[in-house]
């Protein structure tokens, strides 16, 4: 027996509200029901102007009434159709107004993904343990690649966009292509070919890559040959696979994973031509100033070279060679004056010696000499004298005659 | 660091690649940004230096993105859809 929901005794009548509120909590207390996958078909499709989109589930027997709201239907990758298989996500409510309940859906996916995703599951958990999608296992992608394979389909938009991009960014790089069917069962045997045959070419960068679509369609990118062909790759690998919200188990394994086909050619050309452009504007920069400055130095070396050897110029020898002679000629002249002056000197004392030596200088100091007059003989002796006999004196300042008066 | 005053190669510049002309014009700037050799040595290394640059230029301005498809063992051109 199911224990009653009111437990009796119920006196009570409820109001439409109070009912609508139990029945409410009675749902949205069921886990089950507030987390749930639905399968059915697409019918009464209506997107008024909210934003919010309403339609109803059906399969043979019953119908489901749903609701999406703005923010939900905005991640929406699908594009909704009447009559469309699909599985809905969302949790059961109730509408109370209408006395309703529905379904508040947040997402929708067509049937078989959800079969597709846990095989996606499985596979990546097992890969994963093996270690193929390991960071350490992930090798750096060169900057500058001269040869870039692609591996994708020959005549998607895909190709084109990657084409587009490296003619863009640097048109000096080589690309082989490895065409592929990228989609259905003869994809992925093939994919694997395309990266075994790519290896061989030894390109710098191998980019794999496909346009959006389904999960069924990007399927063959989480097909085990092709995620262990990436693995075994001897040249690093660039996913591009699907749009931004789509992971593959190709972009797990591979070195780096874009988000588009375009962001991978992009991320295998990290150098650019304009990038090419500025390097070979800077060698030549650099070649200018060094031929520049080699100059300016070459100049300063010369002009000390002018200075050095303006100071070793004989000029300035013969100068002073000359101030020498100069010299020379001043310490003969004062030897010879000083000679001459020693020799006047000695000419001097010998003139005072003389003088000190005349007879006359006697004469001065009262002093006579007395002569004979007849021959002027010196009287210097008394008997020399004879009485009446001329002589001559003479005194400092002349002479005068006498006679010999009395001997 | 510089190997030695670029005497090995000295091929035309016409004749070398982007890669060649860019090895060979890095080689010279290190050269001459490294040593004061003789005037006119360097000056020649200049002339060979602008003319290398000049050639990585046009090299540039020209490249043409070449596309080839793997075929068994080879590469064979590969022609674009147009538009």
């Amino acid at each position: 027996m199911q224990p009653s929901l009111f437990p009796s005794p119920m006196p009570l009548t409820f109001t439409v509200s109070k009912l609508t509120f139990l029945i409410r909590k009675l749902l949205e207390e069921n886990e089950a029901l507030q987390d749930v996958w639905v399968q059915g078909e697409l019918s009464n499709l209506s997107r008024p102007a909210s934003g919010h989109v309403y339609f109803t589930l059906k399969d043979s027997s019953a119908a489901l009434k749903c609701v999406m709201w703005k923010t939900s239907a905005a991640r929406l990758t699908l594009s909704l159709r009447d009559g469309m298989e699909v599985e809905v996500h969302g949790r059961i409510g109730i509408y109370e107004p209408a006395g309703q309940y529905q379904l508040y859906a947040d997402q929708i996916r067509p049937v078989g993904e959800g079969a597709l995703y846990q095989e996606f599951m499985r596979l990546k958990a097992m890969l994963e343990a093996e270690g193929l999608f390991d960071p350490q296992r992930k090798r750096p992608v060169p900057e500058f690649p001269k040869k870039i394979g692609i591996v994708t389909s020959a005549t998607g938009a895909a190709l084109r966009d990657m084409l587009n991009t490296l003619r863009r960014r640097l048109p000096l790089v080589e690309v082989i292509l490895a065409a592929s069917p990228v989609q259905g069962t003869e994809a992925p045997p093939a994919l694997v070919k395309a990266i075994q045959s790519l290896n061989r070419q030894r390109p710098d960068i191998i980019i794999i890559a496909r346009g959006g679509g389904s999960m069924e369609d990007l399927w063959a990118f989480n097909d085990e040959r092709v995620v262990r062909a990436v693995a075994a790759s001897q040249v690093p690998v660039i996913s591009g696979v699907g749009h931004e919200t789509d992971f593959t188990l190709c972009d797990f394994v591979a070195d780096l994973r874009a988000p588009t086909p375009t962001a991978a050619a992009e991320l295998a050309t990290q150098i650019t031509l304009l990038d090419l452009q500025a390097e070979v504007q800077n060698y030549q920069n650099r070649l200018v100033t060094s031929i520049l400055n080699l100059i300016a130095e070459q100049k300063n070396m010369l002009s000390s070279l002018t200075t050095e050897l303006r100071y070793l110029s004989p000029e300035r020898r013969i100068q002073s060679e000359r101030q020498r002679l100069d010299e020379l000629a001043r310490r003969v002249y004062s030897s010879l004056l000083h000679r001459v002056q020693l020799q006047s000197a000695h000419v001097a004392g010998m003139r005072n010696r003389l003088d000190a030596l005349n007879p006359l200088a006697v004469l001065s100091r009262g002093y006579a000499v007395v002569t004979q007059k007849s021959d002027g003989r010196v009287i210097s002796r008394v008997a020399q004298a004879k009485n009446g006999q001329s002589i001559q004196v003479r005194v400092s300042d002349g002479r005068f005659d006498a006679t010999v008066d009395e001997k | 660091m510089p190997k030695s005053t670029a005497k090995k190669t000295e091929k035309p510049v016409e004749e070398l690649s982007y890669e060649e002309a860019l090895a060979e014009l890095e080689n010279i700037v290190s050269v001459l940004e490294g040593e004061q050799g003789q005037l006119e040595e360097a000056i020649k290394l200049f002339e060979r230096g602008q003319a290398l640059a000049a050639r990585c230029g046009v090299l540039l301005e020209a490249a043409e993105l070449k596309v080839k498809q793997v075929a068994g063992d080879t590469a064979v051109p590969f022609e674009e859809e147009s538009e």
